[in-house]
């Protein structure tokens, strides 16, 4: 309850206390004046009913005394005396300090208050005070016993025709018992008389309800309590979790019946004699409703499908399957998306109506089975830092230092192929924290930190991709040391100026290290190039932030998934290319006017903005010359944005990613291959590597 | 459109606390300081409910059920009681005369909430 909640509640119980106050002033003028009596009564039990809601305990456990021999009074159980007003003024005074004590240091004494209660219970008659025992019923909110156990049980709820009348919605009430679990609601309409006759203020109908739930039946109760006393209500249990298996064989229509006293075993027994169906037999012979039996044949459908399902929960909750095999499923998965391309073309070249209609329901069920099976081979990435508490903790040990792993995110999903790459940079990205990031204790509390340094791993979804931060509480980076070693080891030029972000990002670049001595952990400067290494393999992006003194944050953006990806299909000459879509911004056209406008340098104005590019027919060197209008397809890498220069664009399409055969494994720029529809073959561009070699080859030229 | 529900309570604090958590939960709240007060604002205010305190000066809870009761735009809305424990009596007077339900004080907002969706869906 908020302060405000409270502050108000004294303002008006102070209030009311000098109301009390003036009223039993009032009263001991005029003994029996009930007006009085029931403005005494009334104040008081404000002051206690508000008192408790807002957490004065103290002041409600105390009124209520008061306010039950006001009740007497009141009742006309008992007289007013001076000594009851005296009393009372004094209970008032003591409810006063109570008030008080609640926001300052000083404390009513509890003896105080015993000794009026005593006193105003001497005044009461013995006879009267047996009344009113405070009966503590439930409020119609909260719990009721909760077991674990699910059972199911038959409600009839026939509300009395007045139910109308009192406000009450019998709807909301069996939504209530929706929430509780699974539930067969029936309405027995039969009593509804025809529409001129109906009186629209009275409720014929009455319901029976079948409810699988695991909170017991006094929450079922709970649902009914403002309803129990004027409608006729009977919870019985009819199936329990255990003792299922065996005896899984429900009971029988004119068993139920029977049961529920909706019709005599005699009358089964005759009826039984012609061989009908039960139910319609019932029905004509008139001993039972249409609804009646709809009602009992909904109760055995409900208790079969929570007695089928709680079997089936038992026997496959999971099933362990060897990687392979899911590996296996994925390759003939992005098989048959290839062959569905193939099928899509083909129908759609063909024109004919039903070959398509065939078409467009296999593209469906394959997108499908293809998300799907990517989906099973989704990991939580938990599994893996849980394996890093372990390396923190011996690395620490051998260094010297004192270091908490913390983690979020664990539940994130990712590929398992992913997951299983990223084990390396991970590993490596923590040492070097551990290593270079986290001071020793002694530094750390003469730089005003905690001894024991934190490094947090934590995971999180952002679209298709996932984001990995690997933060440290350490040191930082120190952006003069790299600087300088940049310059002693030739990636930068003396005089060159780079923004922070770009000097932290030398320390992804082979054979750098700013460690003064190697250490058998780290330092020798083979670290940070693998983790680059393998995040563009993975298509993935790795960002490196640092405030001094403060620590550094690592993070690593990475695709959901590497089998299948959305490409952009493009095409040069006969040759096709597929660019990842995640990364592409925009396509602009490309006229040889405006090629000449750039005197030979590659670079375009899109929107007054200088956007360099690279042209692919020249770089993979294919022969022919460029069409009239070619097409720059603008990609964003490592935060720049990069034209790459193509004939013409085709537009998406689904990537299944097959691996280049072992002997083009080191051809630059190209990181995989994939079938289109009529089988060619598209290359899938390295956009980072091409972008990299490109810088390269004009620096040469410089 | 937000359902529209009357608080009838001459404490103020009560009054503060069940329309601060109502708002809360998204239904527009109406004050009342006491019976006669609630009458005098039922009149095409469109309400869908009404949780009233039992105890007040002028027109009592009861006497206010009984006569939103007779209103005929107001007789089918859902009245809760406010109670205490002490007051079984009471709740059956208010029952007659035509209370949905009730909810026993002290309570807190988690339970005036399921109790509003009980009768109000």
């Amino acid at each position: 309850m908020s302060e405000n909640h409270r502050q108000t509640y004294k303002e008006e119980a102070a209030e009311l206390l000098t109301e009390l106050e003036s009223s039993l002033l009032e009263l001991e003028e005029t003994p029996d004046n009930m007006e009085v009596v029931g403005r005494v009564f009334r104040a008081m039990h404000t002051i206690k009913g508000s008192g408790a809601m807002f957490g004065f305990d103290d002041i409600a456990a105390f009124t209520h005394e008061v306010e039950t021999v006001f009740d007497l009074v009141r009742n006309g159980k008992l007289l007013v005396s001076k000594e009851l007003v005296d009393l009372t003024l004094r209970a008032r005074d003591y409810i006063r300090e109570l008030l008080d004590a609640s926001d300052s240091s000083l404390k009513a004494d509890p003896a105080v208050g015993q000794e009026i209660i005593a006193g105003l219970k001497r005044l009461v008659p013995a006879a009267a005070s047996t009344v009113a025992p405070a009966s503590p019923k439930a409020p119609a909110a909260g719990g009721g016993d909760a077991r674990d156990t699910e059972a199911t049980y038959r409600i009839r709820f026939k509300p009395s025709p007045e139910l109308f009348v009192t406000g009450t919605n019998p709807l909301p009430l069996l939504n209530e018992l929706r929430d509780l679990g699974k539930c067969h609601v029936i309405a027995h309409t039969d009593t509804i008389p025809m529409l001129g006759e109906i009186d629209p203020e009275v409720c014929f109908t009455f319901w029976d309800i079948i409810l699988t739930t695991n909170k017991g039946v006094n929450a079922i109760r709970d649902v009914f309590i403002f309803v129990e006393d004027s409608a006729e209500l009977k919870i019985d249990l009819i199936d329990e979790s255990w003792g299922a298996g065996a005896a899984s064989e429900y009971k029988r229509l004119g068993d139920i019946l029977i049961e529920r006293g909706d019709v005599r075993p005699e009358d089964i027994e005759r009826v039984l004699g012609k061989q009908k169906r039960l139910g319609e037999l019932l029905v004509d012979e008139g001993v039972a409703a249409q609804s009646l039996i709809s009602s009992a044949l909904a109760e055995q459908r409900h208790v079969k499908e929570v007695r089928e399902k709680r079997q089936t929960v038992e026997s496959a909750a999971s099933v362990r399957v060897p990687s392979e095999r899911l590996d296996s499923l994925v390759n003939l998965v992005g098989e048959l998306v290839t062959v569905q391309a193939r099928l899509s073309q083909t129908s759609a070249r063909r024109n004919d109506a039903e070959l398509v209609s065939i078409a467009e329901e296999v593209e469906r069920l394959t997108s499908e089975l293809r998300d799907k099976t990517m989906g099973i081979r989704m990991l939580q990435i938990g599994t893996s830092f849980s394996k890093f508490k372990r390396l923190v903790r011996d690395l620490s040990k051998e260094l010297g230092k004192e270091i908490e792993l913390t983690t979020s995110g664990a539940e994130t999903e990712l590929d398992k192929t992913v997951i299983d790459k990223l084990n390396d940079p991970l590993v490596h990205l923590i040492r070097n924290c551990i290593d270079h990031g986290i001071e020793l204790p002694e530094e750390r509390e003469g730089a005003g930190k905690p001894r024991a340094g934190n490094v947090h791993l934590s995971a999180m979804h952002s679209g298709a991709h996932v984001l990995i931060d690997i933060a440290d509480d350490g040191r930082g980076l120190d952006a003069g040391a790299i600087r300088a070693k940049g310059i002693e080891k030739g990636l930068i030029a003396p005089d060159a100026t780079l923004s922070e972000k770009e000097l932290f990002s030398l320390i992804l670049a082979p054979g750098f290290s700013t460690a003064k001595t190697v250490t058998n952990v780290s330092g020798r400067g083979v670290g940070m190039d693998v983790v680059k290494r393998t995040l563009d393999e993975l298509r993935g992006a790795i960002e490196i932030s640092s405030w001094k003194g403060q620590g550094s944050t690592i993070s690593l953006k990475l695709p959901l998934t590497l089998a299948i990806i959305e490409g952009l299909l493009v095409r040069i000459r006969d040759d096709f290319f597929v660019l990842p879509l995640s990364a592409v911004e925009e396509c602009v056209e490309l006229t040889a006017r405006d090629s000449g406008m750039a005197q030979g340098r590659n670079i375009a104005n899109v929107r007054g903005q200088i956007v360099p590019y690279i042209r692919l027919r020249e770089q993979f060197t294919i022969d022919g010359t460029a069409p009239e209008i070619e097409q720059i397809v603008i990609v964003r890498v490592d935060g720049n944005r990069v034209g790459f220069v193509v004939d013409s664009v085709i537009g998406e399409h689904q990537t299944v990613i097959k691996n280049l055969g072992r002997a083009f494994r080191q051809v630059e720029g190209i990181s995989g291959a994939t079938i289109l529809g009529d089988g060619t073959v598209a290359l899938i561009l390295d956009t980072a590597h091409l972008v990299n070699a490109a810088t390269m080859q004009e620096k040469e030229l410089i | 459109m937000a359902k529209i529900i009357m608080t009838v309570d001459d404490s103020a604090s009560i009054r503060q606390m069940v329309s601060f958590t109502l708002k809360g939960a998204g239904y527009d709240v109406i004050e009342a300081v006491d019976g006669k007060d609630a009458l005098a604002k039922v009149d095409g205010a469109g309400i869908n409910m009404v949780i009233t305190d039992l105890n007040m000066p002028n027109l009592d809870g009861i006497g206010l059920i009984r006569q939103l009761r007779a209103n005929p735009s107001m007789k089918f809305v859902p009245i809760i009681m406010l109670t205490t424990e002490s007051q079984d009596s009471r709740k059956q007077e208010g029952k007659a005369a035509g209370a949905t339900g009730w909810i026993v004080k002290p309570f807190k907002p988690d339970q005036l909430l399921a109790v509003v969706k009980k009768v109000l869906g």
